[in-house]
């Protein structure tokens, strides 16, 4: 009999309070709410319903059938733009749909409805020795955003996306229908519904594997690197023996010093290797810290930082950053715990509000291997040219995977954070516009989990005439009436629905 | 549908500041909810408006603010119909004559029901819509009598008093939105029914001229407004003062 701990697995035919003879949903202003993309820089006025089971779901598509509206499926609205927001739409929240159905200690199989998010998903299965495959920068995605998104992590070069460690899902049509899919009963619905953007139908329940470690901590090694060539070379002398590869890039650093970052790897300890995995493989153990040298509140420090997010503020934290790293001697390895590894964006709450009044956008692009130093070197010159440096930039290796939407490519990204002002919209825009010739002229790709910039013209470029026939096929079939619509879908043309 | 812009509630529209409010905002090309309990008043002030406007801009709904149980109801169908809301004022008030040693609990409740009750029912709901929208302006109408507490007037005193810290508490837990503004306004003596047969009192100011003032208030500012500006500073003589003196005073 596996072990089943008690208080993480809840019970799915609980009753729900809010199904039991509820009345029809309406419009009503206490539904009301503005709502933002993850980077504050784009949001809309809709109506939320947060449903707690598969009939409220079903409710809610009856309503927007009934009110002539869209609907638009949203989970931990950590998505940076558009892609779970809705003008004057229906926005249906899954986060309340949070239980974990099952987990099984013996063979890493853990059931979930979709609202549940990565933090509550590691914290279910670190005890008995697992961590999830592929989790994203921060523990607050949901498990329908990330199966939506098909999401990636530090180890996408090694073990794919988020998709491919989903056994099998649950997947309710607009129309209703509910239907179990797995890779061999219906090999198109389960690469389209997986990275579909949450324009097929919504994930009701999400099977996965987890994966099996024998410690909480990694081996972790970090370093400078002068530029992006040496980035790369560095990134590829470890992928045979680094799990999870990641790179800091300064953006804001010109002339000779473009492109120098810091490259950390890491590698899950193998077994016997930590003589006392207990002492880590527990949830005390993979907290972040709350406080800052353990005196000053993190919830704090998005005031402090605010004053330094401008060109100047960030070049002297970027700097301070990258000649404090190389004080570090080299091959020096320290051990971390998988969440303080994982979790990068998590570290300071609230960073984004250091942001304001208005925000950030995130332009990450996917580029071919050959091509890729190239490319990131004209898109930070051409950045620095506008006056525009990126703040933050990321370094990730990936490889191509099986699903529709796909954004990786056999290469690198690099996810640059730019800042929104009031003033700078348009210049950005029109930045990230010439910024997207380039890439679509190298073969490159995107992202819709983070774009906010690119329009229906350039995705189809970057999608290809054949995947957006097949998307619109799809959509013809399992959501004749357009019901799911999102401000991406619709700058994109994603779905069929661009009249509206 | 998307949401209009310009759109008012004005609690306490049928006459005084409330009504000057409103007559105001139609012209300003807001559509605009009027409330009050009297609705021979409050139609007429809504006719005003709209044959002004040349359209219908104005819309009625006859309430008394101490049904509170009415207001969550009343809120949105006046939100409906109005299409959206921008701004709410709350500026409905009374204030009973109280002789020197009066202890009326009836006039003391019906105080407290109007000026307080009212005004975080209504508000309430307009704070929990403008948390949500992210944008929105309140304005609550209070009065330079809530800072400090007199001998002629306890509970009007007690009220606004109050009004004003409840104003002061939204404030501050609206202040994560940039675009959410509290504002509370604090007249001095305006002509009105509530002054009526007291003579020239200081400094006083036509209710019309109030709700000019009060709509550029809620127009500029993030805090306490007086109305006109000047009795921020007899408000602060006042409060400044030990009470071994105030007491002393017949203010």
């Amino acid at each position: 009999m596996p072990h089943v701990p008690a208080e993480i697995v809840e019970d799915a035919h609980a009753p729900s309070t809010l199904t039991v003879d509820a009345p029809a949903l309406r419009l009503s202003p206490g539904h009301l709410a503005r709502v933002e993309g993850w980077g504050m820089a784009v949001d809309c006025v809709a109506h939320a319903f947060q449903p707690e089971d598969v009939e409220g779901i079903q409710r809610v598509f009856d309503l927007a059938r009934r009110t002539g509206r869209k609907v638009c499926l949203r989970g931990g609205g950590n998505s940076y733009g558009d892609a779970a927001i809705l003008q004057n739409g229906i926005i249906l929240d899954l986060t309340r749909m949070d239980r974990v159905l099952s987990w099984d200690g013996e063979t890493g199989v853990i059931d979930m409805e979709p609202g549940v998010t990565i933090q509550k998903m590691w914290r279910a299965i670190i005890a008995d020795g697992w961590w999830p495959p592929v989790v994203s920068g921060t523990m607050f995605t949901t498990m329908g955003g990330c199966a939506a998104m098909n999401i990636h992590g530090k180890n996408n070069y090694k073990v794919g996306t988020f998709g491919e460690h989903i056994i099998d899902f649950d997947f309710l049509t607009p129309d209703g229908t509910v239907r179990t899919v797995t890779r061999e009963s219906d090999s198109e619905l389960f690469h389209a519904a997986i990275s579909g953007a949450g324009l097929l139908g919504v994930f009701t329940r999400v099977r996965m594997q987890m994966k099996r470690v024998y410690s909480g901590l990694l081996s972790v090694e970090a370093f400078d690197v002068p530029d992006l060539h040496s980035m790369i070379a560095e990134a590829e002398d470890r992928v045979e023996k680094a799990d999870y590869i990641v790179g800091w890039v300064d953006g804001t650093a010109d002339g000779r010093r473009l492109g120098r970052g810091i490259i950390h790897s890491a590698r899950y300890l193998q077994k016997g290797e930590d003589v006392r995995p207990a002492d880590s493989l527990n949830i005390g153990a993979q907290l972040l810290p709350d406080k800052l040298f353990g005196v000053v509140p993190k919830a704090l420090l998005h005031h402090i930082m605010g004053p330094f997010i401008n060109n100047l503020g960030v070049r002297l934290i970027n700097s301070a950053k990258f000649h404090s790293s190389k004080l570090q001697p080299h091959s020096v390895i320290h051990y971390q715990s998988h969440g303080a590894f994982a979790f990068l964006l998590d570290y300071v709450p609230g960073w984004k509000l250091a942001y304001r009044p208005v925000g950030l956008i995130q332009y990450q692009p996917f580029i071919p291997k050959e091509r890729a130093v190239e490319v990131f070197e004209e898109l930070l010159r051409m950045s620095h040219r506008a006056g525009l440096p990126p703040y933050l930039g990321v370094f990730k290796k990936h490889r191509p995977d099986p699903f529709l939407l796909s954004h990786a490519v056999d290469g690198y990204s690099l996810a640059l954070d730019y800042r929104v002002r009031r003033g700078n919209r348009e210049r950005l825009w029109e930045l990230t516009a010439r910024m997207d010739e380039v890439v679509l002229a190298a073969g490159g790709r995107f992202y819709f989990a983070k774009d906010a910039t690119l329009n229906a013209d350039r995705a189809r470029r970057y999608l290809g005439n054949e995947c957006m026939n097949k998307l619109h096929r799809l959509k013809a079939q399992y959501d004749p009436e357009g019901l799911l619509v999102t401000d991406l879908s619709r700058r994109l043309a994603l779905a069929t629905d661009s009249q509206s | 549908m998307k949401l209009r812009e310009k759109c008012a509630i004005v609690v306490g529209a049928s006459s005084g500041i409330g009504e000057g409010l409103a007559r105001r905002l139609g012209r300003a090309g807001f559509r605009v909810a009027l409330i009050a309990r009297r609705e021979d008043e409050l139609r007429a002030a809504a006719d005003a408006i709209n044959s002004a406007a040349g359209e219908v801009r104005a819309f009625v709904f006859p309430h008394d603010v101490r049904n509170i149980d009415e207001i969550p109801g009343l809120f949105e169908r006046a939100f409906e119909t109005l299409g959206g809301l921008t701004h709410i004022y709350y500026a409905t008030g009374v204030m009973p004559k109280v002789e020197p040693q009066e202890y009326n609990f009836d006039k003391d409740r019906l105080m407290v029901e109007v000026n307080l009750l009212g005004c975080i029912a209504w508000l309430n709901c307009a704070a929990d819509l403008f948390n949500r929208l992210k944008s929105g302006v309140i304005v609550g109408v209070g009065s330079i009598a809530g800072d400090r507490g007199r001998k002629g007037q306890p509970v009007y005193n007690t009220s606004k008093g109050a009004q004003a810290i409840y104003l002061e508490a939204l404030r501050n837990r609206l202040a994560v939105h940039e675009n959410v503004r509290v504002v509370t306004i604090k007249p001095g003596y305006v002509e009105s029914s509530m002054t009526a047969g007291q003579g020239n009192l200081l400094w006083m100011i036509s209710a019309d001229e109030a709700a000019r003032r009060i709509i550029l208030a809620g127009e500029k500012s993030r805090g306490t407004v007086y109305v006109p500006r000047r009795w921020r500073v007899v408000s602060w003589v006042l409060r400044a003062m030990p009470s071994f003196i105030f007491k002393k005073l017949e203010v």
